[in-house]
């Protein structure tokens, strides 16, 4: 990330300085009122610098002096080394469990969700008539769907003798309910999030629309095939934005609590198979009182995460391809 | 699937061209709406089982309830545990409509600073900023909780208003800047030359032209923090400050067996003033998605 973001900051620079080039007579009164500009900018990012410091930096930091602490908001915190951590690995089959299921909620939903997005995006790429249509219906899901009214309208879908419940048992198949089944609720789960594949599909339909129709009558001409075409267009002219969209979608699946919460009444159940990690680290903390522990799952999920970004970026240069860069 | 099926036939003499065409987008056009039937179907659900009496709810999955009745509506007006709906209704308004004007106010600030303000550490600080995108708030959620509580401010709204009012979602600001960097210079260089601070060029300049940005900030944001859950779930603890996702919870709760219908109802309802939100503003909404993942 750190080199295209960086990438993008110069190059706004650089138009700043053509676009300031072009008006002489600026340019040696802005450099002695260097001073002022900065504190003009200082001023207009107050508000900002205030939540930045205040609501993110101070509390990471107090959360990692916490991850090192027995606290439980009434008397001081009391520093047991890596003894949270420790125990979180050894002695606690419910954390071991509620990072497994979260993984495989998000290793196996993201990528179904992706594709989901990027097959009705490349149809509605296909033909303009109503496209505009098809995509606000398809859309409207993803600004729903962390909310309780979505979460509660699941439950009752796929419950014992709920919709779709009966629905499979019309074609002869009875799984007797999603929700209390221990083997069917992370899929039931999955379902919900690749339900809101709207918002992705957007990001991927934008993209596609700005990849050159020649691109496509070239390869066409050579005689490629629907999934040469693809393979060969497609995917390399699109990566960034499936980079973008891998990326947030990932750590967005870490931080699914609503409907988790809400199917499972907050018990993280059947049999704890929806104590997602977000779920988990809030029974801790907020209900136990067990607010070091809690601070220390946090630190898990930052470290988890950071990797998987880490990974990503590093991996980045094998499979994204950035519009002006060799070829 | 339909579309690589279809690209893959033969080559057709060109007068058939026309007809094929046709022919796919016939097929196209079914095949997409079939696929809207089922991605919709959830909210038609659950719009038409507010008609259902409850004891229809074990029988009847489909559609078309059986004998419609208005009686959800009554209920969930009436309210729940002592508190008239109105109450959590007028809730979710005033942290709704507070999130928005700081939202707003705050990321048109930060924003106008990162893309049109050179100041040292600007580099920095805007990394910094993406950073903060890419943040799993719970890192953040136990020590800001400590805080508000050490604080006092457990059980009102100042802990789910204070941050919206300090630009704490960077995707709006950066949102923000890269609509104004797609202003021209010139118009700002111009102002500056006439003798414009930063505060008028911010003013009268940038922010009638990023409009369509602010709208966009203004619409997410309205229907985030009516959306939201987690916050109010842990800083507000009497019913009477709940708002609706945590009014919700209660009907669930308490109710879940019993009382089918207004369960749903009430989810409907807290769902209206989003889809109606959604129905008129999509295009915005959409705008503002598709821009976002798509930087220079």
């Amino acid at each position: 990330m750190t080199t295209t973001l960086t990438k993008a900051v110069v190059t706004s620079d650089k138009d700043g300085k053509r676009s300031r080039a072009t008006v002489p007579p600026l340019r040696p009164g802005l450099r002695k009122k260097g001073w002022r500009e900065s504190l003009a900018g200082y001023a207009f990012l107050a508000p900002w610098l205030v939540g930045f410091f205040g609501l993110t930096v101070g509390p990471m930091a107090y959360s990692l002096y916490l991850s090192f602490t027995s606290y439980n908001l009434f008397s001081d915190p009391k520093w047991v080394g890596l003894g949270n951590y420790v125990r979180m690995f050894t002695d606690d089959p419910q954390f071991i469990q509620s990072a497994q299921i979260t993984l495989v909620y998000v290793i196996v939903g993201t990528p179904i969700k992706l594709a989901a997005a990027l097959a009705v995006a490349m149809l509605l790429n296909y033909r303009d008539k109503g496209a505009a249509f098809f995509r606000s219906a398809f859309y409207a899901p993803s600004l729903i769907g962390a909310s309780v009214s979505v979460a509660i309208v699941w439950r009752a879908m796929f419950n014992t003798n709920g919709p779709v419940d009966s629905g499979l048992s019309v074609l002869g198949i009875n799984v007797g309910g999603w929700v209390g089944n221990v083997d069917l609720v992370v899929p039931m789960m999955i379902l919900l999030a690749v339900w809101q594949f709207g918002g992705t599909m957007v990001i991927f339909l934008a993209g596609l629309k700005q990849v050159p129709k020649e691109l496509y009558e070239a390869a066409e001409m050579d005689g490629a095939g629907a999934i040469r075409r693809f393979k060969a267009v497609t995917v390399p002219m699109l990566s960034p934005v499936i980079f973008f969209n891998l990326l947030l979608e990932l750590i967005g699946a870490f931080q699914v609590f609503a409907s988790a919460y809400i199917i499972s009444n907050g018990s993280g159940g059947p049999a704890g198979m929806t104590n997602f990690i977000t779920l988990y680290l809030y029974k801790r903390g907020f209900a136990d009182g067990q607010f070091g522990y809690a601070a220390a799952i946090a630190w898990i999920i930052l470290i988890v995460v950071g990797v998987l970004a880490f990974v990503l970026f590093r991996t980045q240069k094998s499979w994204v391809h950035y519009a002006g860069e060799d070829r | 699937m339909t579309a690589t099926a279809l690209v893959t036939t033969g080559n057709p003499a060109p007068k058939r061209r026309m007809k094929r065409r046709t022919g796919q987008t016939i097929i196209w056009m079914i095949g997409l709406t079939l696929l809207t039937i089922v991605v919709i179907y959830p909210l038609l659900w659950l719009f038409a089982s507010t008609f259902k009496p409850n004891s229809e709810f074990g029988s009847n999955q489909g559609l078309i309830p059986n004998a419609p009745t208005l009686d959800n509506y009554v209920k969930v007006a009436e309210g729940i545990a002592g508190i008239s709906m109105w109450t959590f209704f007028s809730n979710s308004l005033i942290l709704a409509v507070s999130a928005v004007i700081g939202t707003v106010l705050s990321s048109a600030l930060a924003a106008y600073a990162f893309a049109r303000v050179k100041f040292k550490g600007l580099g920095i600080l805007f990394t910094a900023m993406i950073g903060t995108l890419l943040l799993p708030f719970h890192v953040v959620i136990i020590p800001q909780y400590i805080w508000f509580q050490k604080l006092g401010f457990v059980d009102t709204f100042v802990p789910l208003i204070l941050p919206k009012f300090l630009a704490t979602e960077a995707f709006f600001v950066f949102l923000i800047v890269q609509f104004i960097r797609q202003i021209p210079r010139d118009m700002d260089e111009a102002a500056r030359i006439d003798g414009a601070g930063h505060a008028r060029i911010f003013w009268s300049i940038i922010l009638p032209l990023v409009k369509p940005a602010l709208i966009t900030s203004a619409i997410f944001t309205f229907i985030w923090t009516w959306n939201d859950f987690m916050g109010p779930l842990l800083y507000l603890n009497s019913p009477e400050n709940y708002p609706l996702p945590i009014a919700l919870r209660l009907y669930n709760d308490q109710t879940s067996a019993s009382d089918y219908g207004a369960t749903v109802t009430a989810s409907f309802v807290a769902l209206i003033p989003v889809l109606l939100f959604f129905i008129v503003f999509q295009r915005f909404l959409i705008g503002g998605v598709a821009t976002q993942g798509l930087k220079g």
